[in-house]
């Protein structure tokens, strides 16, 4: 069955939450990602579900740590500094391995900074962010269609891997309006959860805590959250590629800068420029190895974000001296053309093309 | 032969940590009389704070979540909003409740929350070594307030229950204190009073215990329990303060 209808990325989310069946949403007003709460305000309860808005970002995280105990499926969405404030919560989910999703619609920064788009957020999100040896399984749209396929592979992939899934967006795939399939094309799997807390019943206790006093203990329970995590490594490695195949240059850039890059690819094609686009859909796990493949090929690489070079480590990483690796940025909220983009890679592309020349 | 005392079945087989003497371990012990009394052990969700009490969810037998600091009302409003037929109480100290997690409590009384709440009011940071509390009287020396709490540099002890109280939705604000053989009697029964509450679908309800710290007060629990009556209870009235 088709169910095609224009939307914004934000009330994309919304709608793919229900679809991956979100037992309850706790948020905070912040532009701009308003229409999440706002919106489901109405569908969540409209469909048997909990919605509730908090007195703070901090306490809606702790209401989804509270909520995602029991084993609900439970969510948050915010902006930049309120995802900060959450810091101390994700941590604390990481570490008591419960399942949650939070949503991010970036904007720039740091600071109160703005409500434009921004893509600064990335350290934050797929190094840790708050304290602690833990990492956040990131995805990270480019459509108003990915925000709501996301939803429920972010439901789906948080009960798995035992720990919260960040939406990585920004204010301009939040707000942009697109066709999007409602479609129910999703398998959800009904993990078991014995560890929930539901009441005894015929059971021994279960307990939710991320505090271990005897240090050997609490390395296991870290060395427990790193298996995972390099399970995730090898599974979840999520990406997509635009004419990366001839490319003497490849751009690698995720969210919103990747479709700005992508246009770059085609108008730079036309003046007979060979670039590329790799654009990492799982931020973390960062598709390293790909990319370290690509490297075979001889082309120089540029990442492109909105932000001052965040992502451009991975990319570095991965390369590893392999190939050249430049950078192109705007920041505070400021979102790059494409003729700048063509202009600057117009500069370095005879270097980057032909680094021996 | 006639059993005149045992463990609570909602107690487990565990040692408490607390120091003896601390009023922790009476009010734990209520709680968990209180579970077996209603008969709620089974459904119960508790959730404990960062403090001296961080270790309840060894000692208690049902199920049990460790909240970061301050936020057991906002993680006790998690669990009850998509259980609502389970039983939820939080326990909190004071450093918990009425510092880092002012905000949590006053908006879980304000909505109405279905929870109860058990607020062990100490007048200090007993588990981080005796500091200065927002509810250390004025005068009374801690390790971050050595010469005595002056209210020109620190102000004044903050009444939560009296600031609840002002709000519209909860059901029962009670502020009792073990310390005499009718105060024992009294707590129990606040704290029956505001787990009855949730069982009858009423909103939030909280307990508010006048507690002592012998170890950090430098004092036997005897001369602690005097000290409350004496120098708590004035600043801190006992009393119902809401029951609707
Ligand atoms: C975010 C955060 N800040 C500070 C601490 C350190 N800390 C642990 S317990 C505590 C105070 C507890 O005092 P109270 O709530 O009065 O309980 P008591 O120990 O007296 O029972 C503090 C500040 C922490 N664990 N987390
Ligand atoms: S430090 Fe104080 S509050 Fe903590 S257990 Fe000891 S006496 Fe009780």
């Amino acid at each position: 069955m088709t169910n095609r209808k224009l939307m914004k990325g934000n009330e994309a989310i919304c709608y793919g939450a229900i679809a991956g069946r979100c037992d309850a949403f706790f948020g905070y007003p912040i532009t701009p990602q308003n229409e999440i709460p706002e919106l489901m305000s109405t569908l969540m309860p409209d469909n048997g579900h909990v919605c509730l808005q908090a007195e703070s970002e901090v306490s809606a995280i702790n209401m989804v740590y509270g909520a995602a105990s029991t084993g609900k499926r439970a969510m948050t969405s915010s902006s930049s500094p309120g995802i900060s404030l959450k810091q101390e919560g994700i941590s604390y989910i990481a570490a008591a391995e419960l399942p949650c999703v939070i949503v991010n619609v970036q904007r720039g920064g740091p600071g109160l900074g703005n409500t434009q788009a921004g893509q600064a957020d990335y350290f934050q999100t797929v190094k840790g962010g708050g304290h602690g040896d833990y990492k956040v399984i990131t995805l990270a749209p480019w459509s108003v269609q990915e925000c709501y396929d996301f939803m429920p592979l972010a439901f789906d992939l948080a009960d798995e891997y035992r720990g919260p899934v960040a939406i990585l967006m920004d204010a301009i795939i939040g707000q942009m309006l697109e066709a999007v399939e409602l479609h129910d094309n999703f398998e959800i799997v009904d993990r078991p959860k014995p560890w929930a807390v539901t009441g005894m019943r015929e059971r021994d206790h279960n307990v939710v805590n991320s505090l271990w006093i005897d240090v050997n203990v609490m390395e296991e329970v870290n060395l427990r959250l790193q298996a995972r995590y390099r399970e995730a490594e090898k599974n979840e490695v999520r990406y997509a590629e635009y004419k990366v195949e001839d490319a003497d240059m490849v751009f690698v850039a995720y969210g919103c800068s990747a479709r700005v890059c992508r246009t770059v690819v085609d108008l730079a094609r036309e003046e007979g420029i060979k670039l590329g686009l790799f654009r990492p859909v799982s931020l973390y796990p960062f598709p390293s190895n790909r990319i370290a493949q690509i490297t075979k090929s001889g082309c120089s690489f540029m990442a492109v974000e909105m932000s001052c070079g965040q992502m451009v480590e991975d990319v570095r990483l991965a390369v590893n001296g392999a190939s050249e690796v430049l950078f192109y940025g705007r920041t505070g909220g400021v979102v790059p053309t494409p003729t700048e983009i063509l202009d600057y890679v117009k500069q370095v592309y005879d270097i980057a093309a032909n680094p021996t020349s | 032969m006639k059993k005149v005392f045992e463990r609570p079945k909602s107690l487990r087989q565990a040692e408490f940590t607390y120091c003896p003497g601390c009023i922790h371990s009476i009010i734990h012990r209520m709680v968990a009389e209180t579970m077996d009394e209603l008969d709620i052990t089974n459904r119960t969700i508790g959730v404990c704070p960062v403090g001296c009490a961080v270790f309840m969810y060894e000692y208690m037998n049902c199920d049990m979540i460790e909240a970061a600091h301050g936020r057991a009302p906002a993680v006790a409003t998690g669990v009850k909003r998509v259980l609502p037929d389970k039983f939820v109480w939080a326990y909190q100290g004071d450093g918990d409740l009425a510092s880092i997690g002012t905000a949590e409590i006053i908006h879980a009384a304000a909505r109405g929350e279905k929870i109860s709440v058990v607020f062990i009011n100490n007048t200090t940071y007993g588990m981080t070594g005796g500091q200065m509390a927002p509810t250390t009287l004025v005068g009374q020396r801690g390790s971050t307030c050595p010469a005595g709490r002056d209210p020109e540099h620190t102000g004044y002890p903050i009444r939560v229950s009296e600031m609840l109280a002002t709000l519209d939705a909860p059901s029962y604000i009670a502020r009792v204190t073990p310390t005499s053989p009718a105060g024992l009697v009294k707590t129990k029964k606040a704290i029956k009073r505001a787990f009855e509450n949730q069982l009858a679908g009423k909103a939030f309800s909280m307990v508010e215990v006048l507690s002592n710290c012998p170890t950090h007060w430098r004092m036997t629990p005897i001369e602690s329990f005097k000290w409350i009556d004496e120098n708590m209870t004035p600043v801190f009235p006992l009393g119902v303060f809401v029951d609707r």
